[in-house]
Order: C-alpha cells, then sequence, then structure tokens
C-alpha cells in the first residue's frame, strides 16, 4: 500500500479525508475555528477533485437540518461546526441521532458565549453530550484524519446507524501544521464501504420518518435509542481493530501511558493527551510513579476499559476543560465520580478545571497541578473543584 | 379507500389516488387536511414530503401510525426547507454517481404559517435562495392552531387569538398580515402562487405547474380552520370562498415574475360577508371593519396592477 507523509495542516488534511471517503453531501456554515475545514472542502468541490454537492446554508440550524435531508435519501453527508454554531443547531442535532441517521460532524472545539471567544475548550461539546451521537475525541493530526475514516465506518454500520462527533480541539489542532500520513484510496475503499441504509426516502418503498410519540410509547423509543447506542461500542473497537490491521495505527476506548505500575494518573480527553504524556516522561525522569488515562471514546462510554485502566490507582487527577455551574464538578469528572462510586477500592478523585477560552496550560501547569492534586488526595481534600489559574 | 364510490364525481379530472390517507386526526371540516389531500392528488406517488411541525403533522403521524402514502419526513417545527433541501441535493448527488436510479422525483417541503412566516423564514429564503428544484407550500390557517389558536405574524389585523386576544384596551391583533407570496416573490425564484382549498382545481393546477418548474417553487393556501376561526364546521368551504371573492384572500400566480389573476370573483363581496360568522371577528365595530376594508381593496388593487403591467 502506497502511503505519503507530509507536512499539511489539520484542518486540510482532515477535508481530504472526507473527499477521500467519498462523501456525498456537506452542508455547512462558517464558524472560527471551524472554517478552514469546510473552505477546503468547497474548493476540492469546486475544483472537480471530489463529486459531491456542497450547501452553503444560512445557519448552522439548517446545515444540520439539510444533513437530516440528504442522509434520510441514504446520501453520505458531513458537516462541521464549533461552539455557538452547535448550539444553534443543538435542537436538530438530537433528533439526527432519534433518527438514526449516519451523518458525520467534525466538531472543531471552541467555548460558548459568553463572554463572547472564539477559542478553544469543551464547553461547546458537553451541551451535546447527552444527544444520543456517538463521540470520540482526537488528540493530533493524524488521529484526526484517520479518524473521519472511522466515524463514517461505524456511523454507517448496520448495527449501529448512529451519527458520529470526532471532536478536535479548536486551534491547537485545526490550525496545526503536522506530518501527516495519508493512506492511498484503495485501502480506504476496502476499509469503508458504500453506504447502504435499509431504510431510506424513496417512492419506491415510502417510510415516515420522524413521527410523533403520545405518552404510551415514548419511553420505548427512548429505550431502544439506548440500547442502540449501548450497541455501537464493538463496532467502535471492530472498527479501530481493522484500521490498525490496515494502517498499523492502533486506537482504543480508553488510552494509557506508562499507566500499568502507576500511583496515580492524570485523566484527559482532546489533545490535552499530549502535554500530559511529555509531563509524566518528565516527572518519572524524577522517580515518581505517575501515568496518564486518555478517553478517546467519550459515548457511548466505554465503562469496562475505564476500570481496567484505572485497576490500582490511588488517585486520579481528572481534567476538565468546561464548568457545569453550581453543579459538583466538571463533567468528566462529574461522570467519573458517578462510575466509581461504591467500586471496591475506588481511587480518590481531584478535579481540575482548565484551560477555558484557549487559555494555555503550560508543561509548569501541568506539574503543578500533578503535585497539588496529588496533595489534596493524600489530605482527603476531593470534593467539588478546582478553577486552575484564576487571577485574584 | 373508501373514497371510490364516489368516483362518478370529477373522476377524469382527479387521481384517485390517495397519498395523505383518511384516517388522520383533524378536526371536523378541516380545509387544511383537504388541502393537503388534493395537494398529493396532484404531486402523485414519486414525491418526497418534508413537513414541519404543526397541525397536520401530529394528525398524520402518531406513531406507530401514518397517513403518508408516499415517502415523509418530520425533522422539527421550523426546518422542513431545509430538510427537504438536504432531500433534494441528497438524491442528485446519489443519482449522478449512479447509485441511485435517475428519475423526476418531486421534492416538497410543507408547513404551517407559523412554520413558514415566523419561525422558519429565514431557512426558506434559504432554500429559495440558493435555488433548490423543490416546492415549498405553506398551509394558512392564520394563528397558531396546534397549540391553540395563539397569534403568528400571518394573522389578520383585528383577529382575537389566545395571544392577540380582544379587550377593552385591544383590538386584537394589531398587526397586518404579513405577506409571504410577496416575499416569496422578492426571491425572485421562477414560481410563485395563492391557492385555497375551496378552489380545488386551481389548487391542483398550481401544484402541477409547480413540479415542472426548474428552480424553487412556493405556493401558498389559504386553510381554513373553523376550531380557530370559530365558524361551524361545515362552513369551510364557503369562508374559503368568501375570502376569495371578497378579495381578502387573492387566488394568483407569479411565473418568472410575470403576475396573472387566476381567479376573478364575478361579484366583488364586501369584506363583510367574509368576516360576519367568524367568531374571531365577532368584537370588532363598524369603523374597524371600514379600515380592514379600505386595505383588502388597496391590496387586491396592488396585485390586479401588477396583473396588468
Amino acid at each position: 500500500m502506497a502511503t505519503v507523509r507530509k507536512g499539511i495542516e489539520v484542518s486540510i488534511a482532515l477535508a481530504e479525508a472526507v473527499g477521500q471517503a467519498n462523501v456525498d453531501v456537506i452542508a455547512a456554515y462558517p464558524i472560527t475555528p471551524q472554517t478552514h475545514i469546510v473552505e477546503h472542502l468547497a474548493e476540492m468541490v469546486a475544483d472537480g477533485h471530489l463529486d459531491a454537492e456542497f450547501v452553503p446554508v444560512e445557519s448552522e440550524h439548517s446545515a444540520m437540518s439539510v444533513c437530516c435531508g440528504s442522509s434520510a435519501v441514504g446520501a453520505r453527508t458531513f458537516t462541521s461546526t464549533s461552539s455557538q454554531g452547535l448550539a444553534l443547531m443543538a435542537e436538530i442535532f438530537y433528533i439526527a441521532s432519534s433518527l438514526r441517521l449516519p451523518i458525520v460532524m467534525a466538531l472543531a472545539n471552541r467555548s460558548l458565549s459568553g463572554p463572547l471567544s472564539i477559542w478553544n475548550d469543551h464547553t461547546d461539546t458537553m451541551m451535546v453530550r447527552d444527544s444520543g451521537w456517538v463521540q470520540v475525541f482526537v488528540e493530533n493530526g493524524q488521529e484526526a484524519y484517520d479518524h473521519m475514516f472511522w466515524a463514517f465506518r461505524v456511523a454507517e454500520h448496520p448495527d449501529v446507524l448512529y451519527p458520529t462527533a470526532v471532536n478536535l480541539d479548536g486551534f491547537i489542532l485545526t490550525h496545526m501544521i503536522e506530518p501527516i500520513i495519508f493512506e492511498d484510496n484503495e485501502t480506504i475503499k476496502k476499509y469503508l464501504p458504500d453506504l447502504k441504509m435499509k431504510n431510506v426516502l424513496h417512492p419506491d418503498n415510502p417510510v415516515s420518518m420522524g413521527c410523533f410519540a403520545m405518552p404510551e410509547i415514548y419511553t420505548e423509543t427512548q429505550m431502544a435509542r439506548e440500547q442502540g447506542l449501548v450497541k455501537s461500542y464493538p463496532q467502535a473497537v471492530k472498527a479501530w481493530d481493522e484500521w490498525y490491521e490496515l494502517t498499523g495505527r492502533r486506537y482504543h476506548p480508553i488510552e494509557t501511558y506508562r499507566a500499568d505500575d502507576a500511583e496515580y494518573c492524570v485523566v484527559t480527553m482532546g489533545s490535552y493527551g499530549e502535554a500530559a504524556m511529555e509531563v509524566v516522561d518528565m516527572l518519572r525522569e524524577k522517580g515518581e510513579k505517575v501515568g496518564v488515562v486518555k478517553i478517546r471514546l467519550w459515548r457511548p462510554f466505554p465503562f469496562e476499559d475505564f476500570y481496567k485502566a484505572i485497576e490500582g490507582k490511588k488517585h486520579l487527577i481528572v481534567l476538565d476543560r468546561a464548568i457545569s455551574f453550581g453543579g459538583p464538578g466538571g463533567p468528566v469528572a462529574t461522570e467519573i465520580r458517578s462510575a466509581l462510586y461504591n467500586r471496591k477500592n475506588a481511587p480518590a478523585i481531584v478535579n481540575y478545571v482548565l484551560g477555558l477560552a484557549g487559555r494555555d496550560v503550560t508543561p509548569g501547569d501541568f506539574i503543578k497541578i500533578l503535585h497539588e492534586g496529588k496533595e489534596k488526595a493524600l489530605k482527603g481534600d476531593t470534593a467539588g473543584y478546582t478553577l486552575y489559574g484564576v487571577r485574584e | 379507500m373508501g373514497m371510490d364510490k364516489y368516483n362518478v364525481f370529477a373522476a377524469a379530472l382527479v387521481e384517485k389516488a390517495e397519498y395523505f390517507a383518511p384516517g388522520h386526526r383533524a378536526c371536523q371540516g378541516c380545509a387544511e387536511a383537504l388541502a393537503v389531500r388534493l395537494v398529493m392528488k396532484a404531486l402523485g406517488r414519486d414525491t418526497i414530503v418534508a413537513m414541519s411541525t404543526g397541525c397536520m403533522e401530529i394528525v398524520s403521524s402518531p406513531l406507530p401510525t401514518t397517513s403518508w402514502n408516499v415517502p415523509w419526513i418530520h425533522v422539527a417545527f421550523e426546518n422542513s426547507s431545509a430538510v427537504i433541501s438536504g432531500c433534494a441535493v441528497g438524491m442528485k448527488a446519489l443519482m449522478r454517481k449512479g447509485r441511485v436510479e435517475k428519475r423526476d422525483i418531486n421534492f416538497v417541503a410543507m408547513g404551517g404559517d407559523g412554520a413558514t412566516a415566523d419561525i422558519g423564514m429565514g431557512q426558506l429564503s434559504g432554500m429559495m435562495e440558493r435555488g433548490h428544484k423543490a416546492i415549498y407550500v405553506c398551509y394558512d390557517n392564520e394563528a397558531y392552531m396546534n397549540t391553540g389558536i395563539q397569534r403568528s405574524s400571518s394573522t389578520p389585523w383585528g383577529a382575537s387569538t389566545t395571544t392577540s386576544p380582544a379587550g377593552s384596551e385591544s383590538i386584537g391583533q394589531n398587526t397586518n398580515k404579513k405577506n409571504m407570496p410577496q416575499i416569496a416573490v422578492a426571491h425572485d425564484i421562477p414560481y410563485v402562487a395563492t391557492a385555497c382549498s375551496s378552489y380545488p382545481f386551481d389548487l391542483m393546477e398550481k401544484v402541477k405547474k409547480a413540479t415542472t418548474i426548474n428552480g424553487a417553487s412556493y405556493i401558498h393556501v389559504l386553510s381554513v380552520c373553523p376550531t380557530g376561526w370559530r365558524i361551524p364546521f361545515d362552513e369551510s368551504i364557503k369562508y374559503g370562498r368568501l375570502a376569495v371573492n371578497s378579495g381578502v384572500f387573492p387566488l394568483y400566480e407569479v411565473v418568472n415574475g410575470k403576475y396573472r389573476m387566476t381567479h376573478k370573483p364575478e361579484k366583488f363581496l364586501p369584506i363583510t360577508a367574509y368576516m360576519k360568522g367568524q367568531g374571531r371577528f365577532r368584537h370588532l365595530k363598524d369603523t374597524d371593519i371600514e379600515r380592514i376594508q379600505q386595505k383588502v381593496l388597496d391590496d387586491y388593487n396592488k396585485i390586479l396592477k401588477r396583473c396588468e403591467e
């Protein structure tokens, strides 16, 4: 198999991947920092490099609505957005999963207003946590490229048929130039067959989609959604395994770094994983038994993988990049605390909310947080959370 | 279908198949359900419908039942125009790439006046501006009937609704009806028409014409609502006729910018003939009705003038 490795902006590589996936319809509305992704797709269509319909809609709400329509007729459909765009389309984001439409989205994570900020954190994606989409996080350009194919593959699998969002940190990833390995189209074709849905809108087989439900049946529809999303887990893993066989690059629902013999671990999601690994290397040199646990698959949450990853750890320092105002902690920490409650020998959880709206978090900050967090854990000071780096 | 025995009437003129099947849960005398039925007969089986949340969606699709004998999708309230845009481009791509066999399919979005003139107007504007080969049908019953007769921007001046109630300090609706057909015309789309289910052949001809247009079409259908207008259930057709023959709702079409009145009242009726008997106008004084009469004539003459251009 011929592969090419080139230095390229992550957004451009991601758009190229969507093109290689032979997408049929792209509907999008511009918003920073997603713009380079959709600009490049528009360019590919304009130059005849990609045989697809590019629909430049008048709002993100329409972007997701157009995606619902095109996916419902059986077309492979892609969109991308960030922040306020996601907030505006949130209504239809939820409905897309209830309609079991395998739309793929690149979600360039950015803070939510207000105040207005274009910079990166996870407040946008946490808003749609419970939407019923398959949700995954990547931490570098190669992962972003690879996960476009994975997302279509998982979303469109007949056992899954759920929209799938690939979260990548705005600017930190979208605007970074990185060396990325491109797979050839033959490999992609082998990995990603043409989309074939059983139920599509076509006059030869009329179906009604999006009927309304009375109380007697609504609960059952939600049970079906829950069971369906949980069932996507084995397909997600299988799709990663097959990608590994084809490319040699391996991914897991939960990933660890130097965690096997670690006494405590830092838990991250998204691009912070890379910084955390560097810091762990630095601390390991000084003899500290510390590791990293990275959540890649956010929905469906991989409980068993997570339990396995944190087995025997004394405490976890969980990093959140979103706030739940008036709540018990960041959304990631809250979930982990909930997942570990009543489990024997569960580690203590210390939660930091940090890096909001692009606030830089340096390796020095990481080291400070790890040491301070460890002390807190040893003292039993584990309630709530700390908003790191607030200037008094 | 039950209607077969009535074949003696206009059997050669009207499609017999029912694509909007009986058994739905619309109110007695609902002229909107009649309009949907006629529109579907004109469209035929090779049609995909995207429908906004509203009366027609609710009455036709309670899980696990459906009244739709064509492929039908409901996503939300404001976005049937965007959803049908997606269906149209998706099918276009699949046919071009050879994954779906080529054929002419009508892509039709439907919504009530709230979905069209209020919450979904930006999305409808997007559909028309992008020029998809799609038809948007607005069923205008002049208020949010599904949620209980609240005013919309399509409610006429003076009408009492549950959110524009008439009272000692209120005339009822105190704004003029938004002119959606003219807003559609301003998009320079190739086909815009008004219609009413009291004139079934005029309505069906317009829908059929829209299916031949290469671009976006907009059809605005006055749909008499006995429940919301507070009239007897068996007088919907009559009130539709009165609306047309008093000039309240002129039937016209605009083909590539060229206006044509498709129905000219033989005898132009005074506005009182239309308003009298409607509970929503019961509170109006003679001076209020005079004001409405003047506005109706002005608006009618504007359209008439454009037809003569």
